[in-house]
């Protein structure tokens, strides 16, 4: 009866954000070592959006991507490597091909929830080269539980040996969950996971939402380090989901010793729910935004909440940070035009 | 909708009834240089062809192979389907001697944005279009390197509504992002390009939206944004709908310039200014083309 969860570590990827991108080759060689001894099974790396992601748009890397690749390459022997991509951000020639020549074992291909015919091209390039395909749905809390099993069918139909649906904004609710990863999880044959983000505080609890709706993959990080409020925390939710008996194969001393090492040589501070994540969560704004929020509103001199809720308002989706400027200079605008009427928008 | 003047026009055919075709097939019909020959796609049954049967436009459901029975039908070819399909087209309409006007991101022939590059496209024989996106940002990236010689990297984001992005669009979203560099690259002369491409669902869609990033240690603003807003106005002759948003303005160490383009709603609505940039584009070079060969300056 036990039903074993896979584990995905995304700590040297999507904790890229937490650190501007700048992991250096210490870290990612650290980091991969005490994976490998966690025995965790799959381990993904590069920049936090993904290969070819590193640019003025979202902040660049201090390690080119094979860089990492390599670096963790040489650490894991019983740990799958895996790399990330977004279509429109990198491609094939550029970055799939690289990626695949430096010896990953898995791709996650991922795209805003409603848009997965664009991660076609690339989930059968990695198929056909022999790399374990993923598909990502982005931004799930914009789609109904209809369009997301619509949107993951396509996924299936190229050939992916699981769907992913990210909590990218941190937005979601249990009860969100748990309709649209059942919804996934009855619809399709292939595996359904889960990636959790901790803006309203409920990313461990989602993810035990997702896995009693049926998911059998789970994507966090070590010591929630990751984009925003942080991702949920890989070494609790596996403490919860070994007590509710399901098993991961996960050394959970090993992943511990993994997590204070996040926290003393790779974290710059604390990952926190605080005005900035929390807004982005009520928002439903993409958890990597934050940063390039509170520098647009330090330049333009208007309140980094205002602009997240207007980026919320105008449906931003992720790889949109650009739309952080044009919003803070329009709110800018604004306020000098009017500078009486100006207010925080409320929150409630 | 028929075309009014005393001269003649030269006839073009146009392989792909989707979205990029059939806005295509509005521009042409306004056109006074351009008569609509043959409306040539796959599937008998879209709504492409429907409609332009009922325009009275000649159609087929043979693709190319209408044009290479009837080769005498047309002078200039738009291929509207897809850079995979284009690379067998362009052989077939190399060998009929068509003047090919390529909308795919194939990189068949040699790339063009009429702004940059008019008159020595109409020397070849196949013209790429590059990308939307290439007609919007290579402009302004030419404009910002006329003033900064010296820059070694620029960066363009486009964002376009998901409703504008067809089948063929998603089919081909890695050539797209690979030629808008490329382009960029060749015809403004930047020596190093990245490109981001974004679709966006939101509802009502967005209009096309474009974001370029320039390094600049020192930027002389004045003398960019003159040099910018010359060349906004100089796009706006071909595409009306093209805009400058904000910028140029210096944050975080580099120099930003966002536009928008609302499209004319010519066959998809105004958000879909992705698709009007790249045909109005492509019906400047056909017109040029035209009015050369019916010896009219």
């Amino acid at each position: 009866m036990e039903r074993r969860i896979f584990i995905v570590d995304s700590t040297l990827r999507d904790g890229s954000h937490a650190v501007s991108h700048q992991l250096n080759a210490d870290q990612v060689r650290g980091y991969a070592q005490r994976a490998e001894a966690a025995n965790i099974p799959l381990v993904m790396v590069g920049h936090g959006n993904g290969l070819g992601a590193s640019s003025l748009q979202l902040g660049r890397s201090l390690l080119p991507d094979r860089e990492m690749l390599a670096i963790a390459r040489q650490e894991l022997k019983r740990s799958k490597l895996g790399a990330f991509l977004i279509p429109g951000f990198g491609t094939i020639k550029n970055d799939i091909g690289p990626a695949i020549d430096a010896g990953i074992d898995a791709l996650m291909v991922a795209c805003h929830c409603t848009e997965a015919n664009i991660t076609r091209q690339h989930l059968q390039y990695a198929a056909s080269r022999g790399v374990t395909a993923y598909g990502v749905l982005m931004m799930t809390h914009m789609a109904t539980p209809g369009e997301l099993l619509e949107q993951a069918k396509l996924m299936e139909s190229y050939g992916v040996q699981g769907v992913l649906l990210m909590d990218s904004a941190g937005a979601y609710l249990q009860r969100d969950v748990t309709e649209k990863v059942g919804t996934l999880v009855a619809g399709l044959r292939t595996a359904v996971g889960f990636h959790p983000h901790n803006n309203l505080g409920l990313a461990v609890a989602n993810a035990v939402a997702a896995v009693e709706a049926g998911a059998s993959i789970i994507d966090g990080t070590a010591r929630g380090f990751g984009a925003g409020a942080g991702n949920v925390q890989l070494e609790v939710i596996i403490a919860v989901l070994h007590r509710l008996g399901y098993p991961t194969g996960v050394d959970l001393y090993r992943l511990m010793d993994a997590s204070e090492y996040v926290a003393r040589e790779v974290m710059k501070k604390p990952i926190a729910i605080n005005a900035v994540t929390l807004t982005s969560g009520l928002a439903g704004v993409f958890s990597g935004f934050a940063p390039h929020a509170i520098r647009a509103a330090e330049r333009f001199d208007v309140d980094v909440r205002d602009i997240l809720m207007e980026l919320g308002r105008r449906k931003a989706v992720g790889g949109q940070e650009d739309l952080i400027l044009d919003v803070a200079m329009n709110l800018k605008q604004k306020k000098e035009q009017r500078p009486e009427d100006f207010q925080l928008e409320s929150l409630s | 909708m028929s075309n009014q003047g005393t001269h003649n026009t030269i006839p073009v055919a146009i392989i792909g009834t989707g979205n990029i075709g059939s806005d295509l097939l509005v521009k042409v019909l306004r056109s006074p240089y351009l008569t609509c020959a043959m409306f040539t796609g796959q599937h008998p049954d879209s709504p492409g062809i429907a409609r332009a049967r009922e325009l009275n436009i000649p159609t087929s459901a043979d693709s190319i192979a209408a044009i290479e029975r009837d080769p005498g039908c047309c002078d200039i070819v738009f291929d509207a389907t897809t850079a995979e399909a284009h690379r067998r087209h362009a052989t077939v309409l190399a060998r009929l001697k068509k003047f090919v006007i390529d909308m795919t991101p194939s990189q068949a022939g040699g790339m063009c944005v009429p702004l940059l590059n008019l008159e020595d496209s109409l020397a070849k024989q196949n013209v790429n279009m590059v990308t939307c996106g290439g007609q919007a940002n290579a402009p302004i990236a030419r404009a910002i390197m006329a003033v900064h010689p010296d820059i070694q990297y620029m960066e363009v984001v486009s964002s376009i509504a998901s409703k504008s992005a067809g089948i063929g669009t998603r089919n081909n979203i890695d050539e797209y992002t690979q030629t808008t560099s490329d382009g960029i690259r060749a015809l403004a002369g930047v020596p190093q390009v990245k490109t981001i491409i974004i679709l966006n669902p939101a509802d009502p869609p967005y209009l096309m939206h474009n974001t370029l990033y320039a390094e600049i240690e020192r930027p002389d603003l004045p003398a960019l944004e003159r040099s910018i807003k010359h060349t906004v106005e100089k796009i706006r002759e071909y595409v009306p709908g093209f805009r400058l948003l904000y910028g140029p303005v210096q944050e975080s160490g580099r120099v930003t310039t966002i536009t928008e383009v609302v499209g004319r709603g010519d066959y998809l609505p105004a958000y879909a200014g992705n698709l009007d940039i790249i045909n109005c584009a492509a019906v400047a070079v056909a017109e040029r083309y035209a009015k050369k060969k019916l010896g009219l300056h």
